[in-house]
């Protein structure tokens, strides 16, 4: 018996509990219609390259129409007392409860993130957003923000393809809750989920034109947050769209926030909890296949504990599930579209070029679909490209630091600013750390941890203003 | 099976069935030709103890009649024993309660806003024949009542927010204020306000973590031994929410005496200045948190309720740490 | 004091009461809500068919099948040893459990009724030194550990002193493991192996798992051939966090001293569905090294029966009840 290994069967998640058409069109005035121009395009599985479906590609006429239904809609969504909108906004919540697991697998059909993370993480967070934010819409006299603030009107909305529904919730619920409406674009290569969002809002009867969705390409996203008739605009992706976006709406009354890229530094002393630290790395960095904007992609580790931080570290990553993303075990799936790996697989190589020593958790990675195994580069240098371009991807650079100054400067030495992560067992230090980090989230002795409650957003080039939490309001109301 | 459901279709029209049970007793030739003989299974109201339905201690019952002096039912009168036991239950409670996530305390207000939802007509009725109202406007008492549940419900993730913060002291020093619950609080419910008055006074105390021994309208407390079973439904932790009907007076006085009870709401006692200066009295044996009635606060349930309720049963906890590497 | 050979990289750790002490307070801290995150993880592993038949038969094979009650007899003992032995007598693919777990007094009824019973190979395995509280007198513990070996125990499941533990006293708790471990030497000329030394933490009562560590260390240096969570008699016994944790620990004492320590959870695991968490949580902590009953046991009763139905269903497709296996 013992000459056995303990093998993990295939524990497939039934695909059965998501039914998805052949194609879908766009949502617009609480109905679904074909593109003016009948454009299409096809969504696949990245894990796989099925095409999934096919859905409509909205152009000039398209966003024009969902701004006007969102415009008409505004005068009685924004009407309607707060504890109306409020339920409303509980059903929501409610509905994406009871369909979470249908929702789970769409998500990682649709993205190739591990059904282990969009069951777990992804949809638990989409609907405790909106019940947040659900609560908020009777009370925001009391958010700090003056006796009745008032909302802005439609929202245009631009969201990316790593968390499509978190980031739609994390747009949707506090635009409603505040009284906006909205029209939303999901990223071209995920717009099934935001699609059944439209289904939940219809199944909790939210009037006609409160949430429109456009599916497209960066084609439509300029388009809508162009349009004079949007009153905020609201992005989360990278950062040069987001250049763009802010030259955009220079110059008019658009109210602008914009959640963009990262290279978060995650610091580890030598009194650090080990074996946690190395889990937090971990999930800082192979979570979603790190294609997250707040992922630890730096770490720093004071030399003293460098090599056996790196030994654990390494035996750990030895341990991940690469794999299909709808077996329950699987720790790290697909990469989300091949443009995607290009772009991880050249900056990789770079890495490997400008002298950086690469190691790779031994893995086998399926033939089909987009995949690029756990990998991390050592001797690094704040030179290196991998040391200060968003890979967006499963990629770690692994820096030192001898003393805490040294690993402040290295942390800020960074365009970006949007998170960061201390790893010590002294209280007083990691307050002392996170004064001086210029980062908009700072994780201590934990990483990459979400909560509704709980305001997130970037300082310098990741960005500006902040979601979740109270903070989150102000972003949506007129103050 | 068909013949069953025919027959409840034809059950009596709304504004009956909230007088039915007054009627029913001596008035089966309202119903249906179909049933001439068919007679109301009455309910027996108990008391709600520590998740359970027991019957007083002390075997008393006193009888509650609807505006007119009709009979309703005799709802249990709690004794001192009974107080006891629920202080017991409800101080047992506390530590799961208050720490359950502040998610999970405002998803469970807000279940008790669904399960109400499903017997609008049962509460309806209750609240009318406690009340002397229509049935229309009783309907809007309910209303308002889920409505309320649903308002403390959203607030359980954010008084927090609200009421803490980080303070700026002039030092190296992380320092945060942090609103806890205060622990098990008596609450005397509105005399007049059965049931939207019941929920603007419970939801609020439970919902930041307290637990509560709560002890109804003295002359209507129907609708509130009904809210138990709704409670027990409604994934609520048995012991966060007792509730004792009786004397006002008789059980007030045991909870303001009770060594082991942190807080007390004085509302049910507005009517009775000298009542409520007795308990505040007895309350500051272990300086008991008080909320003193509020003629001006208290009379209409049906206005913004603001968040004085909120903080009236929360402490403030102020942590420093130092700063420096 | 002299710790273990096998030890001997760390010899100097040992060298004293403070040299320990600073050692073990020099281990790293455990973070409590990262620890428990990963043992949560880990939990939801889905272990289906080849995988779920291939787990429940280690598990098995793992059982120190357990009685330890005041109410015990020969007659329970027996009954338990016939269990170990055919634990499913509609089966006889069934593996036999590891071990029966019994008080010292219990050894030699144990040790007999398995040989004569078809149960050559499963070891006994004996509670001693004043188990489970530990509070007796050194030579009373000594001696209830020679009892128990001069019975034919093949193996010795210790508790520690968690008092000296507690009030910072580790020398005490070092030169008692020490002890217990000479104790379960065979007399000279008897030729046998010793008997192998679990050590009994009680991690109910060290309360913090930075206290499981150290205790976990401290047991390893002083030459504990297994370490074990808890005796199953107090509130908090074996949990996936500290068995975990304890595995985290044996894992890097062999990576500092070459000697590989066996770890076993007891108390509390009363289902197929706990135990083969626990064998995720090994497989994938220390790894296949330790997925064998001589590096892993699970101290339990009740345990057995479940895996057995869950067997059954494995093999017939139908869900088992607790009339088709045997209650003993």
């Amino acid at each position: 018996m013992t000459d056995q290994i303990f093998e993990y069967a295939p524990a497939p998640e039934s695909r059965a509990i998501v039914d998805i058409a052949p194609s879908y069109g766009l949502f617009i005035d609480g109905e679904f219609r074909e593109a003016a121009e009948g454009k299409v395009f096809k969504t696949v599985s990245p894990a796989t390259e099925e095409v999934l479906s096919e859905v409509a590609q909205a152009g000039t006429d398209d966003v024009e129409a969902a701004v006007r239904a969102a415009r008409a809609a505004f005068t009685g969504w924004s009407a309607l007392p707060g504890t109306e909108r409020a339920k409303y906004i509980f059903r929501i919540a409610r509905i994406l409860q009871e369909r979470a697991r249908e929702l789970a697998v769409l998500e990682t059909l649709d993205n190739g993130k591990p059904i282990r993370e969009t069951r777990d993480a992804d949809l638990p967070l989409v609907a405790a957003h909106f019940f947040y934010y659900a609560g908020w819409a009777d009370k925001l006299g009391h958010a700090g923000m003056g006796p009745n603030p008032k909302p802005l009107g439609v929202a245009g909305q631009v969201i990316p393809w790593n968390f499509p529904l978190l980031m739609l919730a994390w747009k949707i619920a506090p635009a409603l809750a505040t009284g906006n409406t909205v029209v939303l674009k999901p990223a071209e290569t995920t717009p099934l989920s935001a699609l059944f969002f439209a289904d939940v809002c219809r199944q909790a009867g939210l009037p006609k034109g409160v949430v429109n969705i456009l599916t497209g390409d960066g084609a439509t996203g300029a388009e809508l947050v162009a349009h004079p008739g949007i009153d905020k605009v609201a992005f989360t992706g990278s950062t040069a769209v987001g250049k763009a976006i802010a030259r955009t709406v220079a110059g008019t009354r658009k109210k602008l926030t914009l959640e963009l890229g990262g290279k978060g530094a995650n610091i580890v002393f030598d009194d650090a909890p080990i074996d946690q630290a190395v889990e937090g790395i971990v999930n800082g960095i192979y979570f979603n296949q790190g294609q997250v904007c707040c992922a630890g992609s730096r770490l720093l580790v004071q030399e003293s504990v460098e090599e056996e931080l790196l030994d654990s570290l390494k035996r750990r990553l030895a341990t991940l599930r690469v794999g299909d993303p709808m077996d329950k075990n699987t720790d790290v799936g697909a990469i989300n579209s091949a443009e995607q790996l290009a772009r991880i697989t050249a900056l990789a190589d770079s890495g490997e070029a400008e002298g950086a020593e690469r190691w790779s958790a031994p893995c086998e990675l399926p033939d089909s679909g987009y995949w690029f195994a756990p990998t991390l580069f050592t001797g690094v240098s704040q030179a290196h490209r991998i040391a200060r371009e968003e890979i967006f991807g499963p990629v770690l650079s692994v820096l030192t630091f001898r003393t805490p100054d040294e690993a402040v400067a290295k942390a800020n030495n960074t365009p970006y600013g949007l998170s960061a992560g201390i790893w010590t067992e002294k209280g007083s230090r990691i307050l002392a750390m996170a004064n001086k980090l210029r980062a908009g989230v700072v994780w201590a002795n934990t990483f990459n941890k979400f909560d509704p409650t709980s305001p997130f957003g970037g300082y310098q080039e990741s960005g500006f203003g902040r979601e979740g939490g109270r903070h989150g309001l102000e972003a949506y109301l007129d103050v | 099976m068909s013949e069953k459901s025919a027959n409840t279709e034809k059950k009596p029209a709304k504004s009956e069935a909230a007088a039915g049970r007054t009627k029913s007793a001596k008035a089966p030739a309202a119903r249906p030709a179909r049933t001439p003989v068919r007679i109301d299974v009455l309910k027996t109201y108990k008391l709600f103890v520590g998740g359970k339905f027991p019957r007083s201690e002390s075997g008393r019952v006193y009888e509650v009649t609807d505006s007119q002096g009709n009979w309703l039912a005799n709802a249990p009168q709690s004794s001192r024993k009974d107080a006891r036991d629920a202080v017991v239950a409800a101080r047992k409670a506390f530590s799961g309660w208050s720490g359950a996530t502040a998610y999970n305390r405002g998803q469970i207000l807000y279940r008790i806003a669904e399960m109400l939802e499903g017997r609008r007509e049962q509460f309806t009725s209750e609240i009318a024949a406690a009340e002397g109202l229509s049935a229309a406007a009783a309907s809007a008492q309910f209303d308002a009542a889920v409505d309320r549940w649903v308002w403390y419900a959203g607030w359980s993730d954010k008084v927090t927010q609200v009421a803490g913060g980080a303070n700026p002291v002039a030092g190296p020093f992380f320092n945060l204020s942090t609103p806890e619950p205060t622990g098990v609080v008596a609450v005397l419910a509105p005399q007049e306000s059965s049931f939207l008055g019941l929920a603007s006074v419970l939801a609020p105390v439970i919902v930041t973590g307290n637990t509560a021994v709560l002890v109804p309208s003295e002359k209507a407390p129907l609708p509130a031994l009904s809210l138990s079973e709704v409670l027990a439904t409604s994934d609520l932790p048995g012991g966060v929410v007792n509730v004792l009907s009786g004397r006002t007076r008789e059980v007030g006085a045991t909870l303001a005496a009770h060594q082991d009870v942190n807080a007390m709401d004085l509302t049910g006692a507005a009517s009775d200045a000298e009542l409520a200066k007795e308990l505040e009295v007895a309350a500051a044996d272990n300086l008991k948190r008080v909320r003193r009635p509020d003629a001006a606060a208290d009379g209409d349930w049906s206005g913004d309720p603001g968040i004085s309720r909120l903080l009236a049963f929360l402490e403030t906890k102020t942590v420093w740490h130092p700063i420096g590497v | 004091m002299s710790a273990g050979s096998s030890a001997s990289a760390l010899a100097d750790v040992t060298s004293s009461d403070s040299a320990l002490r600073r050692y073990l307070h020099g281990l790293p801290g455990v973070d409590t809500v990262g620890l428990e995150a990963r043992a949560a993880t880990l939990g939801t592993r889905s272990i289906k068919t080849t995988a779920k038949a291939y787990a429940i038969d280690l598990a098995i094979s793992m059982i120190d099948l357990t009685t330890l009650e005041g109410s015990d007899t020969p007659g329970k003992v027996r009954s338990l040893c016939a269990k170990g032995s055919n634990p499913d007598p509609s089966d006889r693919t069934t593996p036999q459990v590891a071990a029966i777990c019994v008080y010292s007094d219990m050894a030699a009824t144990a040790k007999q009724a398995l040989s004569a019973g078809g149960g050559a190979g499963i070891k006994v395995a004996s509670v001693a030194t004043a188990f489970p509280s530990g509070r007796a007198a050194l030579s009373v513990k000594l001696a209830d550990t020679r009892e128990a070996v001069a019975a034919g125990a093949d193996e010795i499941d210790m508790v520690i002193d968690r008092g000296a533990f507690l009030s910072g006293r580790y020398g005490k708790v070092f030169e008692e493991i020490q002890a217990v471990k000479e104790a379960c030497k065979r007399p000279s000329g008897s030729g046998g192996e010793p008997a192998h030394l679990k050590v009994i933490f009680e991690n109910g009562e060290l309360s913090t798992y930075d206290n499981i560590r150290r205790a976990s260390w401290l047991a390893m240096l002083a030459g504990a051939d297994f370490i074990k969570t808890s005796t199953g008699k107090v509130a908090v016994n074996a949990t996936l966090p500290n068995t975990l944790l304890m595995l985290e620990a044996v894992r890097d004492f062999r990576a500092a001293t070459g000697t590989q320590i066996g770890v076993k959870p007891a108390g509390g695991i009363r289902n197929a569905k706990d135990a083969l968490r626990y064998l995720v949580v090994v497989n994938e902590t220390v790894g296949s090294d330790w997925l064998s009953p001589d590096w892993f046991r699970f101290g339990a009763s009740s345990l057995l029966n479940d895996l057995l139905m869950q067997r059954q269903k494995l093999s017939t497709g139908r869900y088992s009840g607790p009339d088709y296996v045997t209650v003993d």
